[in-house]
């Protein structure tokens, strides 16, 4: 093939300005919470001593996690051989490095002293396995830029192959890192479980794919490009494998936390009596990031509607969200059990559910963070010949 | 230092240590502070190091709190740590710090309750220092849990990772604080052993408002000195640590739990 | 009004708040006037202390915090206490004041300390009341500060 198969979008339509001023405001509206929150301190959210992490945790993880994931196109073309997807890498790639950027922000953004950003960079603590995830970051932004930049380069080409692989490598170490994150935390019960790394893996793949579901959706609608019929359903397929994943490892996750005795406080407390954490876990993670996706996906009564699958893919990211939020906020609202077996009551809630809702900062900061990303990947298709100059199957798929 | 190689038993050293100072301000302080009921701690733990020397880890310092003279209802040790450390509330409990709080424990079984004082537990291998990423959590060699804050940025993972909630964040800023406990917003503290009052040879503010409340449920003192005080109840009584199943080696144990 | 005049009245209140912001910055920080502390002398020679104080408490701090080595000579606490500056109510004055010792240079060469956000920026209140410090008015202020500048620009 000779020809350029990638292509810059114009980006000078009112339509795409309007995008990127959209985004522009929302991603103003994340610096003012962070400046706000800043300013008066983290009294004005809704997190406190005993729900120490809030919703832009949940925000920024999930970014985080997503960003991981969206590199799963490029992986499987490169990886595993897969050229179909090739026309694809370099928007996976772009799509990757932005969230991950997004969701970085959030979390800096957060912090309690983001002046002292310098310390985190320059003073480690090889022991914490936050310190390591700072490495597995800034690694996975430089690994993913170099891999972009081996794919773009003709004459580097034939080593975008083994960049992939690392970049492959990089991204579980790094999906398992952040799933560690909540692992190493043996106190607190609803985190105690093995499985959380392959639960985030899994939780990954279904976000970035949803992500880019709808990514490469809208920017062949947006430009005129043509999405051919063999590619959507070769991505929803993998949609539908992925969800399944996240589920059947949700399933473990609490059947074996069932069978130890010491968790069935916490157990009861997500799946029964949780209150809103239980909602969201039934409606928001398993209804709606589940089970209605893979009936969008796979019922014939749909037949690969694109309007299904695309349905299917914001589902999952709403349920996806639920999902953070029940393991971050859930797993904290639940009380640290200091003495087993006894009722235990104090000035700080021990013992106690504790309450939280999140203020407008939080979700504004988040929001902020989402909207940085989907700038940056605007920007990115302006800049670079990102997205191929269509996806009709007789170009994907010359068999 | 006085007590090189040569001195291997605790005591020794301890001896040496004490006619070294001898002349220390700090030590005359500590005894003045042996006001009427606080007559919990000997001499012989009430030391200063000299002036510029750093802890040792010869030493570990550690509480033992006495469930069975903890009344509900009293909350001096709280008191007395709050002023001491300026770390009043705004009147947000949810959000406003406690360094030490009262928790009350009771047996759904017998209804029987203790009362009894919760706090940073400064274990010897503590999660909160191995999660934190810049090594702002710190244990001190002498066994003393710390937040530097001057390089703590807020990510508040270690109060993720503190099976005790013993740690707080400063989420308004601060003003007044005492000139001996700087403390300022988007920081994490916790209890400090009142260390810059046991560096000077005094006891922890809340051990001596227990003292001054007669019930002298809290002891402070070196683990590692087998004559200390704490060290010779806890040979001689049956102690608990909190949560040690998670083998994290508290340095503050408690005696007369009910299980 | 054309466009010409609202330019031109742009331009000149531009140029006005200009030179009346610098000439008032300039009148504040051309000649810092740190008050003398109490005693004699500083507890290292005076103008190595003006050049070496931010490493020399970055130290101290290290060493109490991590190590817990009390009572040295570069204690914040004891700068803050023999410096303090008395301010109007003859109480000696918070950081928040831009009379406070620890302020009075630092304008000049665009520092900004976070190191008042948490400690006491004035001294203990017993120490206040026993021994309340005067405020001394500024020795050979300017050639003092000709002396900072020397030895920052020669230092970094
Ligand atoms: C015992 C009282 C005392 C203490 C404690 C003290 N100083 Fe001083 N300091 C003085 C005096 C007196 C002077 C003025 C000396 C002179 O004029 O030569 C001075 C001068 C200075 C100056 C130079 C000011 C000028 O006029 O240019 C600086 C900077 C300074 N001190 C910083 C500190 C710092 C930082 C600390 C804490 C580590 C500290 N001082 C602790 C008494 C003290
Ligand atoms: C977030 C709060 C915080 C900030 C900001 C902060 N400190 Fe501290 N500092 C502390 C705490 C807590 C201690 C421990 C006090 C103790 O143990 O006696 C301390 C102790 C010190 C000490 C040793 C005790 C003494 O008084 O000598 C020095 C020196 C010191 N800090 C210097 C600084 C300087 C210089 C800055 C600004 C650049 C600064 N600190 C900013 C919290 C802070
Ligand atoms: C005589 C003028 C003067 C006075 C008075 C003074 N400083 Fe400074 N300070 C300086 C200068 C100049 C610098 C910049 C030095 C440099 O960059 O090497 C500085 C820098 C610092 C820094 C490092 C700041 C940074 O961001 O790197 C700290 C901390 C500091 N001063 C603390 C203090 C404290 C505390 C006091 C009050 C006890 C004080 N200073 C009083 C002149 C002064």
């Amino acid at each position: 093939m000779s020809r350029e198969i990638h292509k810059r979008i114009e980006g000078r339509s009112p339509a795409f300005l309007a995008l990127i001023a959209g985004l522009g405001i929302l991603v103003l509206l994340g610096m003012g919470s962070a400046w706000t929150m800043e300013h008066n301190g983290h009294v004005i959210t809704g997190m406190s001593n005993r729900i120490v992490w809030g919703m832009p945790h949940v925000f920024a993880v999930f970014l985080i996690v997503a960003a991981s994931g969206a590199l799963n196109v490029a992986s499987i073309s490169s990886v595993f051989g897969r050229t179909a997807y090739k026309p694809l890498s370099r928007l996976s790639v772009v799509l990757a490095i932005a969230l991950l950027v997004g969701g970085l922000s959030v979390l800096v953004l957060d912090l309690g002293r983001p002046d002292r950003l310098i310390v985190a960079m320059t003073t480690y603590n090889f022991r914490s396995i936050f310190a390591w995830n700072i490495y597995l970051y800034v690694g996975f932004i430089a690994i993913a830029g170099v891999y972009l930049w081996l794919m773009m380069e003709r004459s580097l080409n034939r080593f975008s192959k083994p960049a992939g692989m690392v970049a492959f490598i990089w991204r579980l170490a790094l999906t398992t890192g952040t799933g560690s994150i909540f692992g190493f935390l043996v106190a607190r019960q609803a985190y105690d479980a093995a499985v959380m790394a392959p639960l985030f893996i899994a939780m990954s793949f279904a976000f970035g794919l949803a992500i880019f579901i709808l990514v490469i959706m809208f920017t062949s609608g947006g430009t005129g490009r043509e999405l051919g019929e063999a590619m959507v359903r070769r991505l929803k397929n993998l949609l539908g494998i992925f969800v399944g994943a996240v589920l059947y490892f949700t399933i473990v996750q609490h059947l074996t936390n069932i069978y130890a005795a010491e968790h069935h406080a916490v157990e009861r407390f997500i799946l029964l009596d949780g209150g809103i954490y239980t909602t969201l876990f039934w409606v928001g993670q398993i209804i709606i990031g589940g089970a209605l996706p893979l009936v969008l996906l796979f019922t014939p009564l749909f037949a690969d509607s694109r309007e299904a699958i695309a349905l299917a893919a914001l589902s999952v990211i709403a349920g996806g969200m639920a999902q953070l939020y029940v393991i971050i906020i859930g797993g904290q609202a639940f009380p640290l059990v200091l003495f087993p077996g006894k009722i235990v009551s104090s000035s700080f809630a021990d013992g106690s559910i504790a309450s939280y809702s999140p203020s407008l900062p939080e979700i504004g900061l988040g929001i902020g963070g989402v909207a940085l990303a989907l700038v940056i990947v605007a920007m990115a298709v302006k800049i670079l010949a990102l997205l191929p100059r269509t996806l009709a199957d007789a170009e994907t798929d010359p068999t | 230092m006085s007590c090189g190689n040569s001195c291997n038993s605790n005591t020794t050293s301890r001896r040496g240590f004490l006619t070294s100072m001898a002349a220390s301000a700090a030590g005359a302080t500590a005894g003045l502070t042996l006001a009427p009921g606080v007559t919990l701690f000997s001499p012989a733990q009430a030391r200063a190091r000299g002036k510029g020397e750093a802890a040792s880890s010869k030493v570990r310092w550690g509480m033992l709190v006495d469930a069975n003279k903890c009344d509900d209802g009293c909350t001096a040790c709280v008191d007395a740590c709050a002023d001491e450390n300026g770390w009043q509330g705004e009147g947000n409990p949810a959000t406003d710090a406690q360094w030490i709080r009262k928790v009350k424990v009771t047996d759904p079984g017998t209804g029987k309750s203790q009362s009894l004082p919760m706090m940073c537990q400064h274990c010897e291998e503590p999660p909160c220092v191995d999660v934190c990423p810049t090594g702002a959590s710190m244990k001190r060699a002498d066994g003393i849990v710390l937040v530097d804050k001057h390089s703590c940025i807020g990510c508040r993972y270690c109060m993720m990772a503190c099976p005790y909630q013993a740690r707080s964040f400063v989420h308004e800023p601060v003003s007044g604080q005492r000139t001996h406990a700087p403390r300022g917003k988007g920081t994490v503290e916790s209890c400090t052993f009142c260390v810059h009052r046991v560096d000077e040879g005094q006891q922890p503010a809340c051990v001596e408002a227990c003292g001054g409340t007669k019930r002298g449920a809290l002891t402070f003192g070196d683990l590692n000195d087998s004559e200390s005080e704490i060290s010779k109840k806890i040979a001689t009584y049956p102690t608990q640590a909190i949560r040690s199943d998670l083998g994290l080696k508290p340095g503050v144990r408690y005696l007369g739990l009910d299980t | 009004m054309t466009l010409r005049t609202i330019i031109s009245v742009l331009v000149a209140t531009f140029v006005f708040v200009a030179i009346s912001s610098s000439a008032e910055a300039a009148g504040r920080v051309t000649i810092p006037e740190p008050a003398k502390g109490k005693g004699d002398q500083c507890v290292a020679d005076t103008s190595f202390m003006r050049k070496n104080h931010p490493s020399l408490l970055k130290h101290q701090r290290d060493d109490t915090l991590r190590k817990g080595i009390r009572g040295n000579e570069f204690s914040l606490k004891e700068c803050v206490a023999c410096h303090a500056v008395d301010g109007k109510d003859a109480k000696p004055v918070t950081y928040e004041n831009p009379e406070h010792f620890c302020r009075t240079c630092h304008a000049y060469v665009a520092v900004k300390l976070d190191c008042f956000e948490c400690h006491a920026s004035t001294p203990d209140k017993k120490r206040q009341a026993n021994e309340l410090p005067k405020k001394h008015p500024p020795t050979n202020v300017l050639s003092s500060w000709r002396d900072l500048s020397a030895q920052t620009c020669e230092g970094g």
